[in-house]
């Protein structure tokens, strides 16, 4: 098989460490010892491959999964996929999963006192096109609270899963809204040190996607790790 | 330019919302061949309190030690109906269960053979971004030289080494420690 070209490693600052106090969840579940640097292998830089079996039709659009319309205000979320190098990543597998307009997720655990919406699952998932564009319609996610620490509420957000070319390239990440005004107090948001990789989590209002009469645009590109291209024996950044 | 890879963050408490219709336990379907086994994995946080929200995902080669991926140049054969794909989500007790077949060989740094692997990934809520793991066969020859493994400290190894069932070897049993002494070892790609 030759030497194998591996991903990058993320530049530093940029991804959150495992441990995060503010987050108290962190504290019981983040390893304690230094993680293991491996080689990446064939088995790291090759992963699962998603096709048109594996999409249902429509589901793009989280508000037609019912007989009825979701409450809330309708959105258009749109993007695309890329690599660090600007590369598109066309047919990859996007899921996301959000709470309803009130802030309740479709879930047993969620015991918040806000109603469920008969027609909300909150489920959604799409393949990017040619030039790694994706484009979802739902409503916006409400905010709500949590027990992390007293008077907690979590910034609306939509959770984000892609896979990309390679184990190595998986990502799940959760998506913002300009001008939320919780983010500066939510732990997660802030658990990453870089201030503008933090940002980045945040979607931008966007006219061209905005629907008249219709639905709000918002903007959200999601990068994947990239690649050299020489084959290297040892990953270059650390 | 270039940019940076988006940030990671939690899967939260309720991914399931999402990511459930993609939950495959049986990675192996009908026709595929090579040893069946069955894993069963526990995952258990720093006070040894079961994991109740924890999602894996693991990633393996078939049993001819093929990768079903188009970087996987070997001339081995793929197999149609074997994706080698599996996510499953821990019950109360922290307990998830999946079936499929012991993957073969792959080959590793400087075409040394990997001993058989599954390439995992953990998520839950608590954890920020993805946690990668693999898990190793009892009693296999090669786990002696597999080139990852000789990267970790010899008391820790055994962390990556599934335990045989006494009463069916066909059943594995591994256990996550997120912390504590039998802390599983966690890989930096």
């Amino acid at each position: 098989m030759g030497l194998i070209a591996p991903y990058r490693r993320p530049y530093a600052g940029t991804q959150p460490e495992y441990l995060h106090a503010p987050y108290v969840s962190t504290v019981k579940r983040a390893p304690t010892r230094p993680l293991v640097a491996i080689p990446q292998t064939l088995s790291e830089v090759t992963g699962p491959h998603f096709g048109k079996d594996d999409i249902v039709q429509g589901a793009f659009d989280l508000t037609k999964q019912h007989a009825g319309e979701p409450l809330g205000e309708r959105i258009v979320v749109s993007g695309r996929v890329l690599d660090e190098d600007g590369r598109p990543m066309p047919h990859t597998l996007v899921e996301i999963w959000q709470c309803n307009a009130a802030g309740r997720y479709l879930h047993k655990r969620d015991q918040h006192n806000a109603p469920l919406d008969p027609n909300f699952t909150g489920q959604g998932h799409t393949m990017t096109d040619e030039q790694g564009r994706y484009r979802f319609v739902t409503i916006r996610p409400g905010e709500y609270p949590w027990a992390n620490h007293y008077n907690a509420w979590r910034p609306a957000h939509i959770h984000f899963s892609l896979f990309g070319p390679a184990f190595a390239t998986r990502i799940i990440t959760q998506m913002y809204f300009p001008g939320d005004p919780l983010l500066p107090f939510d732990p997660i948001y802030n658990c990453t040190a870089d201030v503008a990789a933090r940002e980045r989590l945040i979607s931008r209002f966007d006219w061209e996607t905005t629907i008249p009469q219709e639905a709000l645009g918002y903007e959200f590109d999601v990068i994947l790790l990239g690649r050299d291209a020489t084959p290297t024996e040892e990953p270059k950044r650390r | 330019m270039r940019s940076l890879a988006t940030t990671w963050q939690t899967v939260g408490p309720y991914f399931r919302i999402g990511m459930e219709r993609l939950m495959v336990a049986d990675i192996a379907g009908e026709g595929v061949e090579g040893q069946r086994i069955r894993v069963q994995v526990r995952v258990l946080d720093g006070d040894d309190v079961p994991i109740p929200d924890a999602v894996l995902e693991v990633w393996q080669a078939n049993s001819h030690g093929k990768y079903a991926h188009p970087e996987d140049t070997q001339d081995k054969p793929l197999e149609q109906r074997f994706r080698g794909y599996g996510r499953i989500g821990t019950d109360d007790d922290g307990w998830l269960r999946f079936d499929t077949v012991k993957p073969g060989p792959v080959p590793g740094p400087g075409d040394v053979d990997q001993a058989p692997h599954l390439v995992v990934g953990l998520m839950m809520r608590g954890l920020l971004k993805r946690l990668v793991t693999r898990m190793y066969f009892p009693g296999e020859v090669l786990n002696q030289t597999d080139p990852i493994l000789m990267l970790v400290e010899g008391a820790r190894r055994k962390t990556l080494v599934a335990r045989a069932g006494v009463e069916d070897v066909k059943v594995l049993t591994w256990e996550i420690h997120m912390q504590g002494k039998d802390e599983t070892v966690f890989f930096e790609l």
